[in-house]
């Protein structure tokens, strides 16, 4: 069974991290750059921006990076600085329906049918 | 003993809670302002998902989300956001090239952190004037 306490507990978060924070440098300035390049837009050619499937392919598996990335990064924040662990549990479960939410959310935007 | 404790410890410690007296160096304010960035980005998100789900929805959905964004606030949350973002992957990139040793020297570390401060200070004075001049 995994141990639950003692070191290298915060290995695998910290490689997860990092190994996000890597997808992220490389995707999130090519998906502005393909928005940027199309902009300004009405309704027709913005809707059509998102009928390419590889566009939502990689915009999905950006935000679920997104998602690991900041659910480290939030934990960090609410471990270093909020000492009461009923409000720091609370606040955790918080970011979990947030980032969670999101994404699914993301995914029934792009795949809705127009 | 449970007083052996106490009486050593020392009477007056200088504890900087004055925040006009707490002076953080370069690569501190780099590091806080990649959590304060880094959180801000966190509860853009969803908002952000929100509005792509309005203006992709339907004709009268994309023209509310233009109307809203052609506000003065809007414009300069849109700045802001463009501030975190772009502090925020400058920030990481320095930390990626630290964790693998490069740049851990007092001098070099000093430099990366004035390059990431002035260069996420550009990117959203560029942004700022795309959106407002």
């Amino acid at each position: 069974m995994k141990s639950t306490t003692g070191a290298h507990t915060g290995t695998g978060s910290w490689l997860l991290q990092r190994a996000t924070a890597v997808v992220l440098a490389l995707a999130l300035p090519l998906l502005t750059a393909y928005f940027l390049a199309a902009l300004p837009l009405d309704f027709t050619g913005w809707q059509a921006l998102f009928a390419p499937l590889w566009l939502r392919v990689s915009m999905l598996l950006s935000a679920a990076a997104l998602a690991l990335h900041a659910w480290v990064g939030m934990r960090d924040i609410f471990m270093d600085y909020v000492r009461h662990t009923g409000l720091r549990l609370a606040l955790l479960l918080a970011v979990i329906v947030t980032l969670a939410a999101s994404v699914v959310w993301l995914a029934a935007v792009l795949w809705s049918p127009t | 003993m449970p007083d052996s404790n106490r009486a050593v410890k020392p009477t007056a410690r200088p504890v900087y809670l004055d925040l006009l007296r707490i002076h953080l160096p370069l690569a501190g304010w780099v590091s806080i302002l990649h959590r304060v960035s880094g959180a801000l980005l966190f509860a853009a998100l969803p908002l952000g998902v929100w509005a792509l789900s309005v203006s992709l929805a339907d004709a009268a959905g994309f023209r509310r989300m233009a109307d809203a964004f052609s506000h003065p606030l809007a414009r300069l949350a849109a700045v802001m956001l463009v501030w975190a973002l772009a502090h925020h992957l400058l920030a990481g990139l320095r930390h990626l090239a630290l964790d693998v040793h490069w740049g851990l020297g007092l001098r070099r570390a000093r430099h990366s952190s004035i390059a990431v401060l002035l260069a996420g200070g550009l990117v959203t004075l560029l942004a700022a004037w795309r959106l407002f001049a």
